[in-house]
């Protein structure tokens, strides 16, 4: 049987994709490094894609949309999907596609102008918090304790950034425990779960978070499971965030997920699952997706 | 382990390649820290990494 050929779309090799890398190779199978630097796509190109499968790990969003929307129509099984990447994202769509299935979440407010944002600040009450749509690691992610924060922050935002940076996506404070939960979803299976906790309200490990494992209980599983599929499944990091009184809310859905502070931490061989995920998938025999 | 020694594009001291090491990997200069991208293994070549850009995340 000739084996699967998988390509990794990646830009950097941190240590994630090394750990993938290696997962594939102790699975028999020597994976196609496609660096999206050197990469130039044939969008109409003549014959089939080289690639069975091939696995998203760039860094960059935008190249990672483009050469996935390509790959797809060229008939590549991709992981993930651009649909998922384009949900995730974008935390409008993600939230929008959240709300759709009824999934619990921060109250989340968007507007266009700061005149408009602010009233949706007020509405909500402080502290508020705001976020870019289109941003990761905890960047530009702001808490705002008073309006004049608030006024601050939204004219900056008018002024200095992009039209993009004028999508103002408001949010609920939710006044957590000191961490939140990042559940890994691989496959239609919440593999692993872990607790980020931080002294600071952002409790991203990019952000010098501490990771501790998390049990996976019955509605950490059924939450992550219903937030993956309401993305469209494949593997993502699903962030939650608990409530004084227990409730769990979906915050948001990753689709590049980073989990090198995570496999000692939960025992778990996160690089070994994902890589099985991408060969089943390569192989036609998909594992069952939550979104089904 | 080292297999390989390359040299700093920043401050010219040298830097030991892993065995393990990947084209592609980010090591940081133990002299000047500096954040290299391996460019080559054979001969093993350093490049200063490129700044992170604003639509990087997961």
């Amino acid at each position: 049987m000739t084996p699967p050929r998988i390509g990794v779309l990646c830009s950097r090799i941190r240590v994630e994709e090394k750990l993938l890398l290696q997962a594939f190779r102790a699975r028999g199978v020597e994976p196609e490094r496609i660096d999206d630097d050197e990469l130039v796509l044939d969008i109409a190109g003549a014959g089939p894609a080289p690639w069975d499968a091939v696995l998203d790990r760039s860094l960059s969003q935008s190249r990672a949309l483009a050469a996935l929307r390509v790959l797809e129509a060229q008939g590549v099984a991709t992981v993930n999907t651009a649909a998922v990447v384009t949900l995730c994202g974008d935390k409008v769509a993600t939230s929008a596609a959240l709300a759709a299935r009824s999934l619990p979440t921060p109250r989340t407010l968007v507007a266009f102008t700061p005149e408009a944002a602010l009233r949706a600040v007020e509405e909500l009450g402080y502290p508020v918090v705001i976020k870019p749509a289109v941003g990761s690691w905890g960047r530009m992610v702001s808490r705002l304790n008073d309006r004049d924060a608030a006024e601050a922050v939204l004219e900056h935002k008018r002024a200095l950034g992009t039209a993009a940076d004028s999508v103002f996506y408001v949010q609920e404070h939710v006044d957590k425990p000191g961490r939140d939960i990042r559940s890994f979803v691989v496959g239609g299976e919440t593999i692993c779960a872990i607790y980020r906790e931080s002294d600071h309200w952002i409790t991203n490990t990019a952000r010098g978070g501490r990771a501790s494992n998390c049990p996976v209980t019955a509605d950490i599983d059924r939450l992550s499971l219903a937030a993956a599929g309401a993305v469209g499944g494949g593997m993502v990091a699903v962030d939650l965030l608990e409530r004084g009184d227990g409730e769990l809310l979906v915050s948001e859905v990753n689709h590049t997920m980073e989990f090198r502070n995570s496999i000692d931490t939960t025992g778990v061989d996160i690089p070994g699952r994902m890589a099985e995920h991408v060969l089943a998938l390569a192989a036609g025999r998909p594992l069952v997706s939550a979104a089904s | 382990m080292a297999a390989n020694t390359a040299t700093c594009p920043e401050c010219d001291a040298p830097v030991a390649i892993g065995t393990d090491a990947e084209v592609g990997e980010i090591v940081s200069c133990p002299e000047c820290g500096a954040d290299l991208e391996i460019r080559s293994l054979a001969p093993a070549r350093l490049d200063v990494a490129p700044p992170e850009e604003e639509d990087w995340g997961e």
